[in-house]
């Protein structure tokens, strides 16, 4: 019933001392504007450094691992059952890379609702050859169309085009580095010799480049197709399952989920690049820390201002209380500066983060290693803009607190006697 | 019989810092409707001691006051909050108009926080009042940038605003030049004749108080006359 009234009081006192309100408010506008981009932009390299390796890695790896039998027969003889096997120079079996049963394990994994996609992948070791020497590479058979929905293949096939790798037969995209040590140009044929001693024209009909140069100087992409008749294999033959799930977070139970089922080596993401979660969170951490130390500072800006405005406003605190307004209206109305500060300068700031951050994302940033990238990076994430605002608020309520509190104790006959 | 508006039954103040000091001993009166009473006595009496406890701004004293037939002791700063907005209207020495306000706005506000009536009823009300006092043409004035004189009419004003069972006032004469403290005077005698306004007023001019229905003299924390 009184809050019209709490509002009006509030916002005359403002007004009277528009001044140090708007140094306030600036201090919390910017405190939060650089919390936004500072947090946008930590977030953005994030994500950029992150989806290097992720966008290209399958959340879950599924293949065949040429290992030693965990169960050597001497172990299952009940003969031995009571003691201590050692045994030397274990060998591996006779296994195979391609995994068994393969399509009804694709059609399985794609039929299962987690998951996004499953891609096969064929992977050979092969010798390009440049007149008379011969360079090992690796050539990755992959269903094109797959490769490019499930794993952004084609923000990596920087000339040519990635499809064209499934629609020109026999064709080959060449990692950028491999490309420069075999001079080829796209339209060139290169020779290709396998392990089994075969040669195969191939036809280059674009550059892949990673941004890890390392990988492109070995690695190069074929359709599955063209792959498999390169080692003389039948349509089946694949030694991977690539899976992207809907959720990352899950990859590590559904690895676990399939290798049981399918009696099959699985991999999780999670397993496979730990490092680069560890430094993603350390960046946060490091970007919120700092965003909000900027917003407590602002805080003390806000609880300094208030308290100088209840010191000149002793007179007009006790007037009002003895005019019938009681220590919690008193409370309510500083407390109202405080929070409108905090919701005015946290809107402007989100506004001004907002529009650094659209700044930042049109600075160049043109670098050879990250073919895809032509600005610095920026994640919008409503996120951000919804802790500051919150913190803006909740910042500004501490500030506010206990000036109020000390406005709404202030004893109106000590204030009218003293003078 | 008359109605009494206020009633103070064996009032004892004490100041404990430094040293406990008794500043009113045993004080016990009753005020009645439409009474104009002045409280005098020598500066250090406990007069405005005493107000203040009558105002229930101060809560810290041993017996009890009645305001309107109802016991006012104990009760807490919410309740007496309100009832200081409507029943008791305040009138100071140093006019003590919220600056930041214009005229009208501050006689407004007790009105507005009492919430009887809509915001436009509380300024029909207000205006009404500046123009009880001669005061109307002032209204939309910032409260700074009006005369003492004016200051005090428009504090009155602010006093009356809810219609309060009793004015009280501090020396509201006490800053004011004669011409001044003369129609401040005059004012009070009109709201007390004519509006059958209840009124304590503590002052230490005397021809003031003379000229009041009623008073009350203090000496050394007692009443020494009423």
């Amino acid at each position: 019933m009184n809050t019209k009234l709490i509002f009006g009081i509030a916002r005359s006192m403002m007004m009277a001392r528009l001044g140090q309100t708007l140094v306030a408010a600036v201090g919390v506008s910017f405190s939060i504007a650089m919390f936004i981009t500072l947090l946008s932009f930590m977030n953005g390299l994030n994500d950029l450094l992150d989806g290097l390796i992720v966008n290209r890695t399958p959340h879950i790896r599924l293949y065949n691992e040429i290992k030693p039998s965990e169960n050597q027969p001497i172990n299952t003889a009940s003969a031995f059952k009571d003691s201590y096997n050692f045994i030397s120079s274990v060998k591996s079996g006779i296994s195979r890379q391609e995994i068994y049963n393969s399509g009804p394990i694709l059609q399985a994994v794609q039929s299962d609702p987690r998951v996004l996609g499953a891609t096969p992948k064929l992977t050979a070791q092969v010798f390009f050859n440049e007149g008379t020497i011969d360079i090992t590479g690796v050539i990755n058979g992959v269903d094109v169309e797959e490769e490019m929905r499930l794993f952004k293949f084609r923000d990596y096939v920087t000339a040519g085009s990635a499809i064209d790798a499934k629609n020109v037969a026999n064709s080959i995209i060449l990692g950028k580095g491999l490309a420069e040590i075999l001079a080829a140009d796209i339209g060139d044929v290169v020779q290709v010799t396998t392990v089994q001693g075969e040669r195969f024209p191939l036809k280059v009909v674009g550059y892949f480049q990673s941004g890890i140069q390392e990988i492109d100087k070995v690695q190069s992409y074929a359709s599955i197709v063209t792959t498999q008749k390169l080692i003389g294999k039948p349509a089946n033959y694949m030694t991977d399952i690539q899976v992207k799930l809907h959720d990352l977070e899950i990859a590590p139970a559904v690895a676990q989920e399939y290798s049981t089922k399918f009696a099959i080596d699985a991999e999780d993401i999670q397993t496979a690049n730990s490092q680069f979660e560890t430094g993603s969170n350390v960046r946060s951490i490091i970007s919120y820390a700092v965003g909000i130390t900027l917003l407590i500072v602002a805080g003390f800006g806000i609880f300094n201002i208030l308290n100088m405005m209840i010191y000149e406003k002793m007179d007009s605190i006790a007037i009002l209380k003895a005019t019938g307004f009681s220590g919690r209206d008193v409370n309510m109305v500083f407390l109202v500066i405080a929070l409108s500060i905090g919701f005015f300068g946290g809107m402007v700031g989100l506004l001004f983060g907002f529009i650094f951050s659209v700044i930042i994302d049109n600075i160049p940033f043109v670098t050879a290693a990250l073919p895809t990238i032509k600005t610095y990076p920026v994640n919008y994430s409503p996120v951000f803009y919804f802790i500051g605002g919150f913190f803006s608020l909740i910042t500004t309520y501490f500030a506010g607190f206990f000036p109020a509190r000390k406005a709404s104790k202030v004893d109106p006959v000590e204030i009218i006697r003293g003078k | 019989m008359q109605e009494t508006i206020l009633e103070a039954r064996h009032i004892v103040k004490e100041f404990h810092d430094p040293v406990t000091v008794q500043v009113l001993t045993d004080i016990t009166f009753k005020v009645n409707k439409g009474e104009f009473v002045s409280v005098i006595g020598k500066s250090g009496c406990g007069k405005s001691t005493l107000l203040y406890i009558l105002s229930t701004m101060d809560t810290d004293y041993k017996g009890e006051l009645l305001i309107d037939q109802e016991l006012m002791t104990g009760r807490s700063d919410v309740e007496l909050a309100r009832i200081r907005n409507e029943k008791i209207g305040f009138v100071f020495q140093f006019h003590y108009l919220l600056n930041e306000f214009s005229v009208i706005r501050n006689v407004m506000l007790p009105g507005l926080k009492l919430g009887k009536y809509s915001e436009q009823e509380v300024e029909h009300r207000a205006l009404e009042k500046l123009k009880m006092l001669g005061i109307e043409h002032l209204a939309s004035q910032k409260a700074y940038r009006i005369s003492g004189g004016e200051k005090q009419r428009v504090a009155i004003a602010r006093a009356m605003i809810n219609d309060p069972h009793i004015v009280m006032g501090d020396e509201p004469t006490g800053n004011l030049d004669t011409k001044n403290s003369e129609h401040v005077f005059d004012i009070f005698k009109e709201l007390a004749e004519v509006h059958n306004q209840t009124l304590l007023i503590v002052t230490h001019d005397q021809s003031f108080a003379e000229r009041s229905g009623r008073i009350i003299e203090m000496e050394d924390g007692r009443i020494i006359r009423h």
